[in-house]
């Protein structure tokens, strides 16, 4: 553990990356505490520019809310999303690929098809299409999110998995008379923890922003405030008031800056082969 | 002294203003959206065939902002004591574009032929009719089976367009030729339609009225975008937007461009009213109590001057200001979040979560929305934004699948004809949107509304509709929310771009640029 953190922390990058991210936790985790009022609730006149009124620091959007107070708010939409639609995507991508990649022939055939059949269709749209016909709503949204994002999970567990299942303590499992479910289980899952955390942190990263264009596009949840709501919305006065749109935005490239240098940090950190060699 | 003379100079100025002889001449663009699918409006109704046709096709009578007939092919018009014969005179040398005459039989001939099989709104006016006749070439008489005081505003060029006999008699209106290159008497003929591009009209050579109309040229651009709208108005290449062709949150920036004038004149016909249907018929909303909570708890002011830029006015009646027999009768409901509190609390709310069906219909809609459940959340009425699209807010308000949802509807003329469809017990049924939606039925109003349509002269409507606008008000059957105003935004240089209450559509005969 202590080697992990030193091999991570030689990337100065993954450490800026962690504390944007740091950041951003804490950030949304004390919003209720910050802002106890609703971000939805008219607090004053619509259209202040950032940093004229103390109370509201960032200014207020066409309809007077506090945009400070969404932007906390909608820190934790975007990370639950991420998240959450990045835990669905691994428990459909995992399995087809670990099975997949280790009994090859038809199975592999069949379950790489039904992948690429998903591959082909642009992402974004099939997203849009997804939500379009479930009605936005919070739970649609990370369904479609996970569904357009597993296929690249699959195909990396799959590459994995073949050529682990080559190796000789695999092969000693075998003959050793483990069933095959123990041996994807115990033997070779484990091994391929560390490219799959490493993708997993790049796909929170997607879905976050996949989640932002969704709420731009007015596909969001109607009751939820999300970044990418917040700049949908402040879209429309951008001439006469760019502070609405600019400060989510911000907060997105951010959050997604920060994930993937962190999925670099991991990256140099659990694959010390790697790293080495690029010193 | 300085004043006084300063008052003058004004006052001189203005008369000059206004003694100014208009010039001919000249070409406008205009804004018809979204493109027209005919521009037959003798076949077609929709609001863009009407901005375009209504300067092709004429109709017996014009109406100003008071909704006050005024003559178009009709020089002159007189309506017996009893209120049951109405006698037409009409205009000399009157020519369709073709150049044939119009005389009284193509009025028969459209009255009686031709609008009965294209226009249900038609029958429906007709059914209270005994007969038409025309003694000779200039008169037309109708005879009424009772006294119907509306009848006189039924003769706008949206629903009565007078069109020539010599073409359709025989033929299948629908399929005729005549409906590609439109035949009318108005002031501007048709001449060219370049699908998802332009429309072109000229000017009528030979229209009736000396002078008129002055224009050379309308040119009915269509650019399906509406940032590209308001663009093409910046650059100059559009000279007039009509209402509703660009975004709200667009008007602030355009009506602050130089030589640029605004009017929210011209709606008065169809005075949209919006407001909240509030399904009447499951709890909470079924409590007149509860309705009136939400009436206090919505600030109305804040919609009007945020969203919609401080154009439109606050409802106080379920007919709009603009509409004849409008009164503004006790209970008004102000904001006042502490009141609806205080109802909510005496009938005992438990809290129960009610779901909002927004309209559609673009960004302010959904930003009114949101204020809108932020105003219940306030009382104390959490509220849930379902979303939804045009087709499905129309399937769901017609079935009355919904708690609250969001509509609009054009007033059209007089409360008879536009508001008791949204009220009456006899107009509650599934499957329309435009219809008693919310599900409020009172013997009481629905007896009004009847005496009301038929009595006869119009003092004697108004002492009913007095009664019948307190009666609703106090009922709340949907929460009222703002007569909508729709600005049209026009290059200064054009004047009397608006002399009617059915816009820009009728008044083009009458605008001139000012050199």
């Amino acid at each position: 553990m202590k080697d992990f953190w030193k091999r991570f922390a030689r990337n100065k990058g993954a450490v800026i990356g962690l504390v944007i991210l740091v950041a951003v936790i804490a950030l949304s985790a004390a919003a209720p505490f910050l802002f106890p009022k609703s971000p939805w609730a008219m607090v004053q006149r619509p259209f202040i520019p950032p940093f004229t009124m103390d109370k509201f620091l960032l200014g207020t959007d066409p309809m007077g809310r506090d945009l400070a107070s969404g932007l906390a708010h909608g820190a934790s939409v975007s990370l639950l999303v991420g998240l959450v639609s990045t835990v669905v995507s691994l428990l459909i991508g995992i399995p087809i690929g670990a099975l997949a990649g280790y009994f090859g022939g038809w199975v592999d055939d069949v379950l790489m098809r039904f992948t690429e059949f998903f591959q082909s269709v642009p992402s974004f749209a099939l997203a849009v299409v997804l939500v379009a016909i479930f009605q936005p709503s919070i739970t649609s949204i990370v369904i479609a999110i996970a569904i357009v994002s597993w296929p690249p999970v699959a195909r990396l567990l799959r590459g994995e998995v073949m050529s682990l299942k080559s190796r000789e303590f695999v092969e000693a499992a075998v003959l050793s008379g483990q069933t095959h479910a123990t041996i994807i289980w115990r033997q070779i899952l484990p091994n391929t923890l560390s490219p799959i955390i490493v993708l997993a942190s790049m796909m929170v990263a997607a879905a976050i922003l996949i989640e932002s264009s969704l709420s731009f596009l007015g596909l969001g949840d109607r009751n939820v405030m999300s970044w990418g709501y917040i700049i949908g919305a402040g879209r429309t006065v951008i001439r006469q008031a760019w502070w609405v749109s600019f400060f989510p935005g911000a907060a997105i490239l951010l959050t997604v800056l920060a994930l993937n240098l962190i999925g670099e940090g991991l990256n140099d950190a659990l694959n010390p082969r790697l790293s080495r060699r690029g010193k | 002294m300085r004043r006084l003379l300063s008052t003058s100079f004004a006052i001189i100025l203005m008369a000059g203003a206004a003694f100014a002889a208009p010039s001919a001449g000249g070409k406008v663009n205009l804004i018809v959206q979204p493109e027209p699918p005919s521009l037959m409006i003798g076949i077609t109704t929709n609001a863009p065939a009407l901005a375009v046709g209504g300067n092709i096709y004429e109709s017996l009578l014009r109406y100003d902002e008071k909704l006050q007939p005024m003559p178009s092919l009709a020089k002159s018009w007189d309506i017996s004591p009893d209120g049951l014969t109405y006698t037409f005179k009409l205009q000399d040398n009157v020519k369709f574009h073709d150049g044939k005459p119009m005389t009284s039989a193509d009025v028969l001939f459209t009255v009686n032929d031709f609008l009965m099989k294209t226009q249900p709104r038609h029958r429906n006016t007709m059914a209270r009719v005994e007969s038409v006749s025309a003694p000779d070439d200039k008169t037309v008489i109708f005879k009424l089976k009772q006294p119907f005081e509306p009848f006189i505003r039924s003769f706008a060029f949206g629903s009565q367009p007078i069109v020539p006999k010599h073409v359709y008699e025989g033929t299948d209106y629908t399929t005729n030729p005549a409906n590609e290159k439109p035949i009318g008497t108005g002031p501007f003929k048709f001449v060219e339609w370049k699908k998802g591009s332009y429309i072109k009209l000229e000017k009528n050579k030979d229209y009736y009225l000396d002078g008129k109309p002055y224009l050379d040229e309308l040119i009915y651009q269509i650019i399906p975008d509406g940032a590209s709208r308001a663009v093409a108005f910046e650059t100059g290449k559009i000279d007039i937007l009509p209402g509703g062709s660009v975004e709200n949150f667009d008007i602030p920036r355009l009506t602050a461009l130089p030589n640029t004038c605004t009017t929210e004149k011209g709606w008065e016909y169809f005075a949209p009213l919006s407001w909240l249907w509030l399904n009447n018929r499951t709890a909470p909303m079924d409590n007149p109590k509860f309705r009136q909570a939400i009436m206090y708890a919505m600030d109305r002011e804040f919609a009007k001057d945020v969203l919609w830029n401080g154009y439109g006015k606050v409802a106080t009646s379920p007919f709009s200001s603009k509409l004849p027999f409008y009164s503004e009768q006790e209970p008004q409901y102000a904001f006042d979040p502490a009141k609806a509190k205080a109802l909510l609390k005496e009938i005992g709310y438990d809290g129960k979560p009610l779901k909002l069906l927004p309209l559609p219909y673009g960004e302010t809609w959904q930003r009114w929305a949101e204020a809108v459940k932020q105003n219940l959340g306030d009382v104390g009425i959490p509220v849930e934004i379902e979303s939804t699209d045009v087709a499905g807010w129309n399937q769901r308000t017609a079935n009355w699948d919904y708690d609250i949802a969001f509509t609009f509807l054009y007033q059209n003329g007089d409360p008879a004809i536009g508001v008791e469809r949204n009220y009456k017990t006899t107009q509650i049924s599934k499957g329309s949107p435009w219809n008693n939606v919310e599900g409020y039925s009172n013997a009481d109003v629905d007896k009004m509304f009847d005496d009301a349509a038929v009595a006869y002269p119009a003092a004697e409507r108004q002492k009913i509709y007095d009664k019948l606008q307190a009666k609703i008000m106090e009922d709340v059957p949907v929460a009222w929310l703002l007569e909508l105003g729709f600005p049209t935004i026009y290059n200064c240089k054009f004047k009397d771009i608006v002399t009617t209450a059915n816009g820009l559509a009728e008044s083009m005969r009458d605008a001139y640029i000012e050199k």
